[in-house]
């Protein structure tokens, strides 16, 4: 497996990686010690039994592995593009400290990808139950639990405003880290399990609260897709934009592939992006492709970088500038952008995350030159639908307080995904919303 | 998809149009609006619901780019990719007393639609509808039957009274009392308009049409200022206090593609020759 070189790929929105060949694949899968008690295990939110499907593929029975990975994982193909694996399986394999740790990532991706080449099955379903559910939202959370309950027996209807599914995988992940097709694939065969879906349809509007409650439940997956922004000088310029709002122009709506396709997007020749998670990075690799000159500015340390390890690589490699202890405090520009005004920040105390927090230095301020600036600095839940439900409880941060099997206050309401946990991963969507349709499963059936 | 039922042409560059949109005709109230994405490689775009028929919704545009441009090639019987909606809080419909609707160019689309919620409320509704000529104003007879009185203007004075909509409103403040308004119409003219209502604190409503692309509350695009504050057109609006709203601004982020909004124009006129809607 290798990356496609650094000056070809900005070029391009084609997939970085190529992922790894059958051989590839069989002498990573050797190289696992099958550990008697698998750490691995334990580092994945949805708990995929990790040894097995690897020892699988050292046999050589890809089929088999494909159907361990998807007892315990619908996404795989997606999920192995974009885990934050070096956090969660391959952080906690014994390897690690030795020589590399698995690239179980790696292998979970060969395997889908395999599987989607040779014909994939479409999973049993137990008898209808005559029960009826309602998900809002059709992102990673609600696409799991759309087929969680599906094949529990449970008739589905899946609510999504957009007019194509899969949420930040389609809108917000840019093509170069999870192709399109693949998404689609993915959201195929949840349907293909007898899900409905219906697009354009913004739960709150064009079907309200009162016609949700005539389900026999109401699964809450709507995300965290409310961008923050920083509330400094400059903002409402021509020019800036929230990450949300440049990725679903270029990735959602085919932007750099205007006037072919009739949505706009500005190219900037010089860009500043502001922050450092995933979002960023994106926002980042984006425009560089779209021919600009990046500078990304970060207010802590660059250990401290939020994002993935790999894509924080793959940035630097294709020219990305990284800024670290550095902050925007003023866009300058008259209606256009013409600048970005910044702050030396410091580095205090450490907090119980471990990053330090990070404070401006009085009178240490610089300027880049810049005719574009994107804001990435978080996300919230958006609050169109839950604030039309009334007696619903909410955290500080806006997310919506659920217990540990995804039951929120108001009886046959769940909730799990983002707009649960606050924005989060793909994966930890996946496994709460697992969690919750369980729950919803078991409240229907002991009715 | 979703069916075109009818088109019709209204002004000069403004059609009409009635769309099968169940579910946003089920729902929508006064001051709300759709998106429309007229194909696969469409740009979404806003438009105001204006009126509702059972399982139909009907749109008034004037085709003014690319987008306006192709659903105005759409005949009966033709497919819009996809209608989201309804988007958007609905007008403050409550009883006032006597309220003034005002709609300008194409902004009268929107004028009938909150006239019939106003007068339902109980409130006594006079309507005043302005254009540049009378060429291009529309919704007459309509605004006639669900207003107590209508009033007509035109800044060339080839149709009603010779002037603008901000004259009249103001010519009849002078006469009696007004408690509420709604102004409707270009940037620019709902900026001037709302600065008649001004001194005398009279609450006033403007629907605000900044640059949007989901219409659901997630990308920032629409955002506008009103009372010093950021909010979402989409989700927190469109209509807002206008005497609150930085009209200024409005404007300049509405200029934000003209360039691209141009190319996109040629590049359909080039592409639209033999083959329909040069999709
Ligand atoms: C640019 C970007 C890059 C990221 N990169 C990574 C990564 O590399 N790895 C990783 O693990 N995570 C990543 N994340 C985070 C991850 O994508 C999210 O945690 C995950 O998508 C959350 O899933 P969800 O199903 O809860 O919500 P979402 O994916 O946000 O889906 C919510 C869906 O609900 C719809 N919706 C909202 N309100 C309504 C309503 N009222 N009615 C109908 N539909 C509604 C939305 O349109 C959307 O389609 C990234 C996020 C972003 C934005
Ligand atoms: C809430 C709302 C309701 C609206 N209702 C109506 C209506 O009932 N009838 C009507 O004719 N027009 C309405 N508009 C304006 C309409 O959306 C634009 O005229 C349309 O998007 C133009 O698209 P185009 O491709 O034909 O033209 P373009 O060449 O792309 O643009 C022409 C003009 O439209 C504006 N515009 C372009 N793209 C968008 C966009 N995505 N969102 C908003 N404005 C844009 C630009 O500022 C420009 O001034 C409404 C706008 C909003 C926000
Ligand atoms: S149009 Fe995207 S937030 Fe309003």
């Amino acid at each position: 497996m290798e990356d496609r070189a650094a000056g070809q790929r900005v070029h391009d929105f084609f997939e970085v990686s190529s992922g790894l060949s059958p051989d590839e694949a069989l002498f990573e899968a050797e190289r696992c010690l099958q550990c008697k008690k698998p750490k691995c295990v334990n580092g994945c939110p949805v708990g995929i039994d990790i040894p097995s499907f690897i020892a699988e593929i050292a046999l050589g029975n890809f089929r088999k592995a494909a159907e361990i990975i998807k007892a315990d994982n619908m996404l795989p193909a997606i999920c192995g593009r974009v885990c934050p694996q070096e956090t969660q399986c391959e952080g906690q394999c014994v390897l690690s400290g030795k020589e590399k740790p698995i690239s179980i990532g790696s292998l979970e991706r060969f395997i889908a990808d395999w599987e989607r080449a040779h014909g994939t099955s479409v999973p049993d379903s137990q008898p209808p139950t005559g029960r009826h559910v309602a998900v809002i939202g059709s992102g990673p959370a609600g696409l799991t639990a759309a087929a969680e309950l599906s094949r529990l027996g449970h008739r589905v209807t899946l609510f999504e405003s957009l007019h194509e599914a899969g949420g930040v995988l389609m809108y917000g992940i840019p093509e170069f880290r999870l192709p399109k097709e693949i998404v689609r694939a993915e959201v195929e065969q949840v349907l293909a399990m007898g899900v409905e879906i219906r697009l354009n349809h913004l739960a709150g509007r064009s079907i309200t609260v009162p016609e949700l409650m005539k389900f026999d439940a109401v699964f809450l997956a709507t995300g965290a897709g409310l961008p923050n922004f920083m509330g400094i000088p400059g903002e409402q310029l021509n020019g800036v934009y929230s990450a949300n709002e440049f990725l679903t122009r270029v990735n959602f709506m085919h932007a750099d592939q205007f006037p072919g396709y009739d949505t706009p997007v500005k190219r900037g020749s010089r860009v500043v992006v502001a922050g450092g998670g995933n979002v960023a990075m994106d926002a980042a690799r984006v425009a560089r492709r779209l021919g600009a000159k990046v500078t990304l500015v970060y207010r802590r340390r660059e250990e401290d970088l939020p994002a993935r390890a790999n894509e924080v690589i793959h940035a630097r490699e294709e020219g990305v500038e990284i800024l670290s202890c550095a902050n925007p405090i003023r866009i300058v520009g008259d209606t256009g952008v013409t600048g970005v005004e910044c702050v030396r920040m410091e580095m205090c105390a450490l907090d119980e995350t471990g990053r330090p927090s990070a404070r401006p230095l009085d009178g240490m301020t610089f300027t880049i030159d810049a005719d574009m600036f994107i804001e990435a600095v978080g996300q919230g839940p958006n609050p169109l639908l839950i604030s039309e439900i009334k007696g619903i409880e909410r955290e500080k941060a806006g997310n919506v307080a659920v217990d540990a099997e995804g039951r929120t206050s108001v009886p046959r309401i769940f909730a799990a995904g983002d707009v649960a946990t606050g924005a989060a991963t793909v994966i930890l969507a996946m496994g709460t919303a697992k969690e919750a349709a369980r729950s919803i499963d078991r409240m229907l059936k002991e009715e | 998809m979703y069916r075109v039922l009818k088109a019709t042409q209204l002004a000069d560059r403004v059609f009409q149009m009635w769309v099968f949109a169940p579910h946003v005709a089920h729902h929508a109230k006064a001051g709300q609006f759709l998106i429309v994405r007229v194909n696969e490689s469409g740009e979404r775009i806003p438009l105001t619901i204006s009126a509702v028929d059972g399982d139909a919704v009907r749109i008034i545009f004037m085709a003014v780019g690319k987008t306006t441009e192709l659903l105005s090639s759409l005949r009966p019987g033709d497919m819009i990719r996809d209608i989201a909606g309804p988007l958007g809080r609905p007008s403050e419909i409550a009883t006032y007393g006597t309220c003034v609707i005002i709609g300008g160019g194409v902004g009268i689309a929107s004028a009938p639609i909150i006239a019939k919620a106003a007068k339902a409320a109980g409130n006594y509704v006079i309507g005043i509808i302005g254009a540049r000529n009378s060429g291009l104003l529309i919704l007459e007879d309509e605004m006639r039957a669900c207003c107590d009185e209508l009033f007509v203007a035109t800044d060339d004075g080839s149709k009603g009274i010779h002037g603008f909509a901000a004259d009249v409103l103001k010519a009849e403040m002078e006469k009696r009392t007004i408690d509420c308004v709604w102004i409707i119409g270009p940037a620019i003219m709902m900026k001037v308009t709302s600065g008649v209502t001004k001194k005398s604190n009279i609450k006033t409503f403007v629907s605000l049409n900044p640059i949007m692309v989901d219409g659901t509350g997630m990308c920032g695009s629409c955002r506008v200022q009103v009372a010093g504050r950021t909010r979402f057109a989409c989700v927190d609006g469109p209509e807002f206090d206008a005497h609150q709203v930085d009209f200024d601004l409005l404007m300049q982020r509405g200029r934000t593609y003209q360039p691209e909004e141009h190319e996109a124009l040629e590049h359909y006129h080039e592409h639209s020759c033999s083959c329909k809607g040069g999709i």
